[in-house]
């Protein structure tokens, strides 16, 4: 299992790959496309990230001393950026996601290169991610 | 003579760069039109030479600022053909202007009479009515669009009775770019002595407005989407409607006398404008008037009827393509949905290829939720747009859903 700081390292890895900011966006879309969708019934209103310019829903399990995350919207871009963010945090230990320092957004680019009602929506997607875990981590 | 868009496009400097290295193709004209260098330098102009406070001061450059600010008072009289220019009333914007209106009504309106507006509107033509309405009583009431985006004027004779204070409606719809029906609505208005505004927002930039054709009561221009710089606006009001509203902002420039105990105020149209007006804005406003008449409104227009046209009909092969607004009768405004993406990514996607194009609701819920959708993508033209850049536009935008689905 790889920790945290491992899964950012692979997928800095993987966007050095492009050049080109619609590849980049491309490998977005594709990672939006491959997350799982909500059932029609889990789209609640209590699951939706604040602040996101597009609809976004995230919804967190504790297993354990872990923490699983399941997130679905209704812009693909939205999507596929949530399901980067899934790809680092899911299943890792509620302690350490609380803690942990995301650099891979900078090291990709994408935190500069989205407006910024864009880069707000993505923080309130952490923010909301390290909530869940926190809340995880102090009920341990 | 022929329209010569290249010759339009050498006067607006910020059409010539490149946007996440493409040609910028800029069709969000609706939202704002970019500044020809003749209001660019009208600005400098005043700037480097002419800068000083208005209507107070005895020294030159206060009377050379007041008599250029004046000139464009004049200017915009001339250009809508009010009866004096005492009418013209300049604004923070049109927002500023319908809220003046709807402030100053609230002195007037009786609690059992209503406003009528449209299913159509922007929030700036809601909001201030709801605001009356909550403050005196009045009830609000909407004339119905149809699935095509057009007014329902079926309603209109019961909708609009004895007890409506005042009809207020775009002239062109800023979300589907629906040109509405502005005699027959006013007829039916005046009929029964109900007070009548029109919001010209759109149509500023893209049609030539005879108020005194129209016997409308206010109407309301926007310096930014006609060329001209942003925080402006234009309040036409008939003298006899003016002189019986209350001033909505009280302050300096507005008053006659002032002691401890009251005020008078000032004439129209220095009532409604308290405080030091936005001169810049007001001098850039008219060297953007003059521009716009030496190209020709109505060849303008011509030439933005013919990239709708062309830009409908060359999407429309785009499968999944649907087109939200198809009245019979639009301008200039192209607001879009492609089956199986959502208008943010698309929004996303054209931008990266240099395409600048609006996504969302355009501030007008109502709309959007009579659809059933969450927003629309929107393409707006203005003078200096080519058909080459449609292609392009087109071109980027077929790349786009082929990423997306």
């Amino acid at each position: 299992m790889s920790t945290i700081a491992e899964k950012q390292a692979l997928l800095v890895e993987e966007f050095e790959f492009f050049d080109e900011w619609m590849d980049k966006y491309n490998h977005i879309i594709e990672m939006g496309k491959a997350l799982p969708a909500f059932e029609a019934g889990d789209k609640n209103e209590d699951l939706l990230v604040q602040g996101c310019q597009s609809k976004v829903w995230l919804k967190a399990e504790q297993q354990g001393t872990h923490v699983r995350f399941f997130a679905d919207a209704d812009a693909i871009i939205a999507k596929g950026i949530v399901a980067m963010l899934i790809d680092v945090f899911d299943n890792q230990p509620a302690i350490e996601i609380a803690a942990a320092d995301l650099d891979f957004l900078e090291k990709i680019g994408l935190k500069d290169h989205l407006s910024p009602t864009r880069a707000n929506g993505l923080m309130s997607m952490i923010k909301q991610m390290k909530f869940y875990a926190l809340a995880f981590s102090s009920a341990n | 003579m022929s329209y010569n868009v290249q010759a339009i496009r050498e006067q607006f400097p910020i059409l010539h760069q490149q946007v996440h290295g493409r040609p910028l193709v800029y069709l969000d004209n609706a939202a704002t039109a970019q500044k020809p260098l003749a209001v660019i330098e009208a600005i400098t102009h005043y700037y480097t030479k002419d800068n000083a406070n208005v209507h107070r001061g005895v020294h030159t450059l206060s009377q050379r600022s007041t008599d250029a600010m004046e000139a464009v008072r004049a200017d915009v009289c001339a250009h809508i053909n009010a009866r004096e220019v005492a009418e013209i009333i300049f604004t923070r914007g049109i927002t500023d202007s319908i809220n003046t209106v709807a402030f100053g009504m609230g002195a007037i309106i009786q609690p059992h009479q209503n406003v009528v507006i449209t299913a159509l509107e922007h929030h700036s033509n809601i909001v201030p009515w709801q605001m009356l309405c909550q403050r005196t009583g009045a009830a609000l009431r909407y004339i119905p669009m149809n699935d095509k985006g057009e007014l329902d004027l079926s309603t209109l004779d019961t909708l609009v009775d004895e007890n409506t204070a005042i009809v207020a409606f775009n002239h062109i719809s800023n979300a589907l770019g629906t040109i509405n029906p502005v005699k027959t609505i006013l007829s039916r208005a005046k009929a029964v002595g109900a007070w009548t505004l029109v919001d010209g927002a759109q149509s500023g930039p893209h049609a030539k407005v005879d108020v005194q054709d129209w016997d409308v009561d206010f109407f309301t221009l926007s310096s930014h989407k006609m060329y001209g710089p942003t925080g402006l606006g234009v309040l036409y009001g008939k003298r006899e409607r003016l002189e019986v509203l209350p001033p909505y902002q009280g302050g300096g420039e507005m008053i006659a006398t002032v002691t401890m105990e009251e005020s008078t105020y000032a004439a129209i149209p220095h009532k409604f404008e308290a405080g030091t007006p936005h001169i810049e804005g007001i001098i850039g406003f008219g060297a953007a008037l003059n521009y716009m008449n030496s190209v020709g409104i109505d060849a303008i227009a011509a030439h933005e009827t013919a990239l709708l046209d062309y830009a409908t009909k060359t999407l429309s092969s785009i499968d999944g393509f649907r087109t939200i607004g198809t009245a019979a009768n639009k301008a200039s405004v192209l607001s879009f949905l492609v089956e199986g993406t959502h208008p943010y990514d698309l929004g996303v996607l054209l931008d990266q290829q240099g395409i600048a194009v609006r996504t969302g609701q355009h501030c007008t819920q109502p709309i959007m939720d009579q659809f059933c959708i969450a927003g629309t993508a929107r393409a707006s033209f203005a003078m200096y747009n080519t058909f080459e850049e449609i292609d392009l536009f087109k071109a980027a935008l077929e790349r786009a859903v082929t990423m997306l689905r």
